[in-house]
């Protein structure tokens, strides 16, 4: 359950960012999780009630946006969607793709008031 | 109606990413190792996989080329700093208690208590567990993935997340092989699928097959450490 410190850290990230807007609470949070990523996105939501508990961010809406994963392939010389870590290109079936998307674990925005 | 010139309501945009805290603090952990020339190793693999026993061997055929000192994270217990601290190396036990992976901030307390000597070895043993150490960077200089052959040889294909950021596997408990159905090269291929950089050695650091080809990837990245930081001084 590495994703309670992960909460742990996007709590004390957004309400930083919070305070420093003169904020008082904050409603909603945008991450960005690849789908490549150590993440459980249904884990994080768990830890999330838990983590922001008497916080400026407690009883905010978690909103998880799924990056799905992307690479370059190097034979086809263009951006092909990917299933996997290090999986093969769809179209050239080659493993000469660099992964370009995907791996993402941001904290986009905050709604707050 | 939303009327953005009275509404008290507003969207901040950020961008931050979530890991920044640790890859802060790890990158301070580098740049302290690397002025002390130390070569930074993070062991990583399920609980049982061998990890302290293959330290502990380690740590008996290197001691006389290198200083030593050790970092060990489990939830509870100094069991294993104390086996290590048998060997004549430093160890600093880092309880994580309900943490399932040491983080760079850890670490980097354990460094200020561990003052380590110049172009010396320090293995990080990580908590046991096959998952989520892969996403903390320590400010090790490679990530080592330890698989013994009494797991599945599927288990780079089930948790490819570790098998993608490490550089070095040891497959590990090679002695046991002849009393298993293990088909090692289908364990390396797995592996191979999920991480095509990554290193492979297979050893048994109960009867030592195969760790000299370890010593030897340790004495090559050592020594690259200490020119380097031979080379900043």
């Amino acid at each position: 359950m590495h994703e309670m410190s992960l909460c742990e850290a996007v709590v004390e990230i957004a309400v930083e960012e919070a305070k420093r807007n003169g904020a008082k609470h904050i409603r909603s949070l945008v991450l960005e999780v690849g789908v490549f990523g150590h993440v459980d996105p249904d884990a994080l939501a768990f830890c999330f009630s838990a983590v922001s508990h008497g916080t400026l961010a407690e009883n905010a809406r978690l909103v998880i946006e799924c990056i799905p994963g992307s690479g370059w392939c190097l034979d086809c010389a263009k951006t092909v969607p990917m299933t996997e870590r290090f999986g093969a290109c769809p179209e050239c079936g080659r493993r000469h793709v660099q992964m370009s998307s995907g791996d993402e674990l941001r904290l986009r925005e905050l709604e707050v008031e | 109606m939303h009327r953005p010139d009275i509404d008290s309501e507003r969207v901040i945009r950020i961008e931050r990413d979530i890991l920044a805290k640790n890859n802060d603090a790890a990158r301070q952990n580098r740049a302290r190792l690397a002025a002390t020339g130390t070569l930074a190793l993070n062991l990583m693999s399920s609980p049982g996989s061998g990890k302290t026993t293959l330290l502990v061997r380690a740590i008996e055929d290197l001691k006389a080329k290198f200083p030593i000192s050790v970092i060990e994270g489990d939830q509870q217990t100094e069991n294993d700093a104390e086996r290590i601290r048998a060997t004549g190396a430093r160890a600093v036990q880092i309880n994580t208690g309900k943490g399932c992976h040491l983080e760079a901030g850890m670490v980097g307390a354990a460094l200020d208590d561990i003052k380590a000597e110049p172009g010396g070895l320090l293995f990080i043993e990580n908590v046991g567990n096959l998952v989520c150490p892969a996403g903390f960077d320590l400010g090790e200089a490679h990530k080592v993935v330890v698989l013994s052959v009494t797991e599945g040889e599927d288990k780079p294909l089930k948790y490819p997340d570790m098998f993608a950021v490490a550089d070095l596997l040891l497959l590990n408990k090679a002695d046991l092989l002849p009393h298993l159905k293990f088909d090692v090269g289908k364990c390396l291929a797995a592996a191979l699928t999920v991480n095509p950089h990554l290193q492979t050695l297979v050893v048994s650091a109960e009867t030592g097959e195969g760790m000299a080809a370890f010593y030897a990837w340790i004495e090559a990245r050592a020594s690259l450490s200490r020119a380097a930081a031979v080379a900043q001084a």
